[in-house]
């Protein structure tokens, strides 16, 4: 019996995946065009307006640390400012020293001295497996907020004090004659870069090395002590004073900011050294081998054979860790640092009442660094294959 | 020649393993003896506070007279700890699914028991099913309303919920995904992307403000519901991207071979595809149902009471004020037992499941 047209029809592949295709948009689009119509019937009922007028509005509430100037008679927008910087401070130190613990106990959890080994393996193993908020909560609440009182500071070499008002830093003063300073270190830098490509440069041409490293360190180093006292040392520090009750002067950071940064970092770092554990196993013994007997030395068998093999496993998982990092600093809420959900999606949203635009707003930013992140690590690994065979 | 002479003393045995794993070069051994002090600086403190200079008896704060920890802030408070505020006359209910749920799990981690099939089916289907009763009523149980729920329980509930019903919604992902239709591909990526790309706290401050702006006039979520949803969105996503790196490993011939012996594209996946994609990635999913529970403990900042929440809780209650480092260590010890335990077991089972291809 030959098939119908009809059974034909419906049976086609095409056919069908069209016809399921438009089922499933359709239910998309009556999902959400409900939820809009509710919202907007909500909304109606709760007399609010919807839109972004908000914004420019004065926001009357003051925030507790601003990067730049604020008062309550800022706008939200301002306020909004004021959060993603604070945001982005927290995600900036915390990267940076994440990374450092993360590569030293990365490293260390390869060593061949048994014990050193075991001691980076405990920690991560411990520090991964115990929730952020736990941490974030344990430095906060029961290490800063019980240190002693400003009298009774733990000090560093006389100019660093730790006590539960927060951590007081000398603040660097730039004098008169430091941007000669800041500008010859940047020529220098240049002019060493440009060492670089041209000794490479020979190299591959004519095979004759030059100790570029040492010479452009040499050059920046000295240029940049020579610099200093031929301007008669313009930099001073102001170094933190007790006076009355708390410390004067100097920069001072606020204890939520040290316990959240502290707490981002040791947790980040669990995860980075198993990043980097991963991506040093990954080159494979045979690279090590095969470069040694080609006679390279130690050093650089490993500047020019495992480290570049390596860097290509470890960076996209450590671009992750960063945004991670950066997305787990909204845990900040729970300690009260005014970072963008605090600010924003706290407060703000308390006063104004605008959820949608402002869950949209903070959402947004988070998705903003994620896809932006993916498309460089995209990037990246389109560049780092191209070696590949 | 003497072929029955030793190797030297200082090569084998225990002087032999310390020179070579601890001090065979002197750097080693410097680093040996820097790793030494840290522990004595860490370890030998900590022990003294937790366990030797503690206190592990009495009902009251005048008890804690001991300069180390005192657990009697963890042994009074148990109850709330454990349970959270639910009424005591139905604590038994609580106990019930502890209980089966403890035997389930012992039963899957015995080896080479008979089974186990029936009872991982029970523990992801049925048991849900009767602590959704057990928990808020019904069948002739009285009411407890959820805002009484707290503590390691509703941790627990709220893991638990997210983990069995974030799997099922992440294959479907996956699964739309990779799919040749576009429309589904787009939709089920931009789904994927939005909740991956966002914190969980923007999840469940969402969950709690925008929530009931898309609801009609009059249909109130509880708080938890609300939190739950979210949760479970948010660890379905992710788990959507682990399934689909299971579906991006399986060879091109195991697709192929399933058509031309002319399955479906259900038929396909379900017999054929998912079994084999899923159990190569059983670790990245445990590993992401670690995330989740310790992702739980944000609840709190959304207002639920969850063991942590709990735990910050009484150490405000005045009876109690200055035992929050007790506190802080018994949350990390419990939080800590439970993740390594399903790290360790999501490797013993990728070592078994290792079939070898």
């Amino acid at each position: 019996m030959r098939p119908s047209k009809f059974s034909n029809f419906i049976f086609n592949r095409n056919v069908q995946g069209t016809f399921y295709q438009a089922i499933t948009l359709s239910l998309v689009i009556l999902g959400v065009y409900y939820i809009v119509q509710n919202t907007a019937e909500n909304m109606m009922a709760r007399g609010l307006a919807s839109g972004f007028h908000f914004l420019g509005v004065e926001s009357q509430f003051d925030i507790g640390m601003t990067l730049i100037e604020y008062s309550p008679t800022s706008t939200y927008f301002d306020a909004f400012i004021v959060g993603l910087l604070n945001t982005l401070l927290v995600a900036g130190i915390g990267i940076f020293f994440a990374t450092i613990v993360g590569f030293a106990f990365g490293i260390m959890r390869l060593s061949s001295n048994w014990l050193i080994a075991k001691i980076a393996e405990t920690y991560i193993e411990v520090i991964r497996n115990i929730p952020l908020l736990l941490q974030i909560f344990f430095w906060y609440f029961a290490v800063l907020r019980a240190l002693p009182k400003p009298k009774q500071s733990i000090e560093f070499v006389d100019s660093v004090f730790l006590n539960n008002r927060g951590l007081f830093l000398p603040d660097p003063n730039f004098g008169e004659g430091s941007s000669v300073i800041f500008y010859l270190f940047w020529i220098t830098i240049i002019i060493s870069i440009s060492i670089f490509i041209w000794s490479k440069r020979r190299q591959n041409r004519t095979g004759i090395t030059f100790p570029a490293f040492y010479v452009s360190a040499a050059l920046i180093v000295g240029v940049f002590f020579a610099a200093l006292t031929a301007t008669g040392f313009p930099v001073s520090f102001d170094i933190p004073e007790l006076k009355g009750f708390n410390y004067k002067g100097g920069m001072r950071l606020i204890p939520e900011l040290v316990a959240l940064t502290f707490a981002l970092s040791m947790y980040t770092a669990a995860f980075i050294a198993e990043v980097v554990r991963a991506g040093i196993m990954a080159v494979s013994k045979g690279q090590t081998e095969a470069a040694r007997s080609v006679g390279l030395k130690e050093g650089l068998v490993l500047r020019l054979i495992i480290i570049p093999q390596a860097l290509r496993v470890i960076v996209p998982p450590l671009t992750n860790q960063y945004l991670n990092l950066t997305k787990n600093s909204s845990l900040a809420a729970a300690i009260a640092y005014p970072d963008l959900v605090l600010v924003f999606a706290g407060t703000a949203l308390m006063q104004t009442g605008q959820a949608i635009e402002i869950i949209g707003m903070v959402m947004g930013v988070y998705l903003f660094l994620s896809l932006f992140t993916s498309i460089i690590m995209n990037l990246f690994n389109r560049i780092m294959k191209v070696g590949e065979r | 020649m003497n072929k029955n002479i030793m190797p030297p003393v200082i090569e084998i045995g225990l002087l032999g393993w310390l020179r070579k794993n601890l001090f065979s070069t002197w750097y080693n051994t410097i680093l040996t003896l820097i790793g030494l002090y840290f522990i004595y600086l860490i370890i030998p403190p900590f022990l003294t506070w937790a366990f030797f200079d503690a206190t592990f008896s009495g009902t009251t704060r005048e008890d804690c007279t001991s300069s180390g920890a005192c657990w009697v802030f963890i042994k009074q408070n148990m109850k709330l700890i454990i349970y959270g505020l639910y009424p005591s006359d139905e604590l038994w209910r609580i106990n019930i699914a502890y209980f089966l749920l403890t035997v389930s799990i012992f039963y899957l981690l015995i080896p080479n028991l008979k089974y186990k099939g029936s009872v991982g089916i029970f523990l992801l289907f049925i048991f849900p099913v009767i602590c959704v009763f057990l928990f808020s009523g019904g069948l002739g149980l009285e009411n407890v309303e959820t805002r009484l729920w707290g503590g390691l329980f509703l941790t627990l509930v709220i893991a638990g919920v997210g983990i069995v019903l974030s799997l099922p919604i992440g294959i479907m992902l996956a699964l739309g995904r990779r799919s040749k239709l576009p429309i589904v591909s787009l939709l089920s990526t931009i789904f994927i992307e939005i909740w991956r790309g966002v914190p969980l706290i923007t999840v469940l401050f969402m969950a709690s403000n925008m929530f009931p702006l898309f609801m009609p006039e009059g249909v109130n979520f509880d708080k938890l519901i609300r939190a739950l949803i979210g949760v479970m969105f948010f660890s379905a996503a992710y788990l959507a991207e682990v399934v689909r790196g299971g579906l991006q490993a399986m060879p091109k011939g195991q697709y192929e071979a399933s058509q031309a012996a002319g399955l479906t594209y259900w038929k396909m996946m379900a017999l054929i595809i998912l079994p084999q994609s899923l159990k190569i990635v059983i670790p990245a999913i445990i590993g992401s149902f670690i995330a989740l529970f310790k992702d739980t403990t944000l609840v709190l900042i959304i207002g639920l009471f969850d063991f942590l929440g709990i735990i910050q809780f009484v150490g405000t209650n005045p009876d109690w004020l200055g035992f929050s480092h007790e506190g802080y260590v018994f949350a990390a010890a419990i939080f800590w037992v439970f993740c390594f335990g399903m790290s360790r077991y999501s490797q013993r089972l990728e070592k078994k499941l290792d079939t070898g291809h």
